[in-house]
């Protein structure tokens, strides 16, 4: 039996294809503005026996698929124990929220933090920072990584950071410096929300940005303890929902 | 609904931006309210209260006006309704739970304002809150540093504005102060409605605070049950509605509904499945239309079946003592009453992580959902101790205004906790 699992996050859209809790295919590609029709053509270049879907927008697939859904935090959770089985804290810097998610022994969620309504240490604020200084948001992190001297962003909202980039660079800073300023700041904001469990065990970078190794190695340097970043950290979500879609036990 | 334009236009509405908001508040009430399943027939009447929620009651408060009665408005659930009616008053709570007139608003208070403070000072500003247009007095109190010195911007603004002062804490010098304070109101009552209070007419007004008092206290019991007879939804809609409705009607339509709900029980009739999760709501006051946490919450599948809240239990839970002989009496009884509602303005309010955990355990809740709006400090402070209180019962908090674009975070932090109940 073929089971599939769909994360329709505010950026992108993750399908993740398991057989026998095997993963055996994935496909990514961008939201955009047309979401469901994206969904469908993952339905249909996957075809599966039972569906799971996830994500910000999970429920254009309940709605338009009748398909059954779970939040992020539940997939994340499942997920993250899937590829690390010591997993206790999940961090995941999303599109347009960050997350710190603390499981229980059995691995079920105990707790969650959560930003709302503001994207400041989010991935688009990483997105915006990035393109402002002309960079990639995957070539992001290891330029980041270039910088010699260290100088601090005061401010984290997306919109005042802007303006404090804009008159960093006015002053000449190298933009590797300012990339590095803006890379410590959300990691600062991120641990703060961590610290608020009592770490233990193996603590997950979950979601896109932990392919980025510049946020990874700050989040050790702040947490004073190993990161662990799966192979495919972006498809934590849909295989998380996979799994729960092949056990049914929802 | 009847034609009220010229009553709205001379109150002083701005009729454009009026007409606005009764179409915004239509649409949402059909979409929150009317979409629901399995409504308890008795709900129909407070339908009809809320399709005629800026007219046939407010034509039935200005005839009032014209009979010689004074209308008081208020903000909180500190102002003692008792003496409002003991000099044939009308008693009503004014517009605060919507996102209206916040341009207008923040030209005289900061952005950063809790959104029941903008909403009060927008409804006024923009020209849309008939209620406050009514009032002889409008009744302010020192719940929060926010409405204190908004009050100080509103009696500028209206020039009718009494402020009563709320100590801070319980102790003997804080409970003399306050019934100074409820004899000052008293006094001014008087010299507003030029009536005298008298024993008899004190004995009256409580007798009709303390049923209405009952029949939301019987509601509330009701929710108990699994299955719940009423959806959250509903049963905050009729706290909301008990602020500015008739009293007597009020009460009777209320108990109506309850005997309806007291048959559903008995017949294991729900809006929800038994077994369905079960959440109780604390924290800031939801002025109507405020549905927003409970839609969320009913939107995924579990039933709020209690409000720790000024809209909701605060309000009703602790009945005034009719046993006075004299006014003097009437009054320290009075004080007593009030000073016994656990707001997070008070300091230390331990009562109230007793009264959220005994509500958890009476209404058989699942989870505690507590709800501040933002900038709120009191309450979002105190969201500390009860978290600490409750102890393994599952906890989550939560911050927010009126506005719609947190919506969908707000859902799947919502879903998330309620997943983490099965």
């Amino acid at each position: 039996m073929k089971a599939l699992g769909i994360d329709i996050g505010s950026r992108y859209i993750k399908g993740a294809l398991i057989d026998k809790g095997e993963w055996i295919d994935y496909k990514k590609s961008g939201t955009t503005f047309n979401p469901l029709e994206k969904c469908n053509e993952m339905l249909r270049e996957m075809p599966a026996d039972r569906v799971v879907a996830t994500g910000y927008g999970r429920h254009l697939l309940e709605v338009h698929g009748n398909i059954k859904t779970i939040t992020e935090i539940k997939a994340f959770a499942r997920g993250s124990r899937a590829f690390f089985s010591k997993c206790y804290t999940i961090i995941d810097i999303g599109g347009q929220d960050t997350k710190v998610i603390a499981l229980n022994e059995a691995g079920n969620v105990w707790k969650f933090e959560m930003n709302d309504r503001c994207a400041a240490g989010t991935g688009k604020f990483m997105e915006i920072m990035a393109k402002n200084l002309g960079y990639s948001l995957e070539e992001f992190g290891s330029y980041a990584l270039t910088a010699h001297q260290e100088i601090q962003l005061s401010s984290m909202c997306t919109v005042f950071a802007e303006s404090e980039v804009v008159s960093l660079t006015a002053k000449g800073v190298a933009r590797e410096e300012i990339a590095m300023a803006i890379h410590r700041a959300i990691i600062n904001r991120v641990a703060s929300m961590a610290k608020r469990f009592s770490l233990q065990d193996e603590v997950v970078f979950a979601g896109g940005c932990a392919y980025n190794p510049c946020l990874k190695m700050l989040l050790e340097q702040n947490l004073k303890r190993n990161i662990c970043v799966a192979s495919a950290p972006e498809m934590t979500g849909a295989i998380g929902a996979a799994l729960f879609a092949e056990d049914d036990g929802m | 609904m009847a034609d009220y334009t010229e009553m709205w236009r001379n109150l002083g509405l701005n009729l454009e931006n009026h007409a606005g908001l009764l179409a915004v508040l239509g649409e949402g009430y059909k979409n929150i309210y009317l979409s629901q399943k399995g409504r308890p027939k008795g709900m129909e009447y407070f339908d009809f209260v809320i399709s005629e929620v800026h007219g046939l009651r407010i034509k039935e408060i200005a005839d009032a006006k014209k009979a010689g009665r004074k209308v008081v408005g208020t903000f909180c659930v500190y102002v003692p309704e008792e003496i409002v009616l003991a000099a044939d008053g009308v008693c009503i709570g004014l517009c605060a739970g919507a996102e209206v007139g916040s341009d207008e608003a923040e030209k005289f208070i900061p952005r950063n304002t809790c959104a029941l403070i903008k909403a009060f000072m927008g409804f006024k500003l923009a020209g849309l809150c008939p209620y406050v247009e009514l009032t002889d007095l409008i009744v302010g109190e020192t719940t929060c540093d926010g409405k204190k010195k908004a009050y100080e911007i509103f009696q500028n603004i209206t020039g009718r504005v009494y402020v009563m002062e709320i100590p801070n804490m319980k102790n003997e010098e804080s409970k003399k102060l306050w019934q100074s304070e409820v004899v000052r109101f008293k006094e001014t009552v008087e010299a507003i409605t030029g009536k005298t209070i008298t024993v008899e007419n004190l004995k009256k007004g409580a007798s009709l605070v303390n049923a209405k008092r009952r029949a939301l206290q019987r509601l509330s019991g009701l929710r108990a049950s699994d299955p719940a007879p009423i959806s959250g939804l509903d049963a905050l809609l009729i706290n909301q509605v008990s602020f500015y409705d008739d009293p007597v009607r009020f009460t009777q339509m209320t108990n109506k509904l309850c005997d309806e709900l007291e048959e559903r029980v008995k017949q294991g009739i729900g809006v929800a499945p038994k077994g369905a999760r079960r959440v109780l709501v604390s924290g800031s006051p939801m002025a109507i239309p405020n549905w927003k946490l409970h839609s969320i919450i009913e939107g995924s599948g579990a039933v709020v079946v209690g409000e720790e809240s000024c809209v909701g239990e605060r309000n009703f839970r602790d009945l005034l003592d009719e046993s006075f002989s004299t006014v003097d009496e009437a009054l320290q009884k009075m004080a007593d009453r009030y000073l016994q509602i656990d707001c997070a303005c008070f300091t230390p309010n331990d009562e109230r992580l007793g009264n959220i955990k005994s509500m958890t355990e009476k209404l058989h809740a699942n989870g505690v959902i507590h709800y501040a709006l933002q900038f709120c400090t009191p309450y979002m402070m105190e969201a500390y101790k009860v978290e600490k209180a409750l102890g393994s019962i599952p906890f989550m908090r939560m911050e927010t205004d009126y506005s719609m674009e947190d919506v969908g975070q707000l859902k799947t932090r919502v879903e998330a906790f309620l997943e983490m109940l099965k």
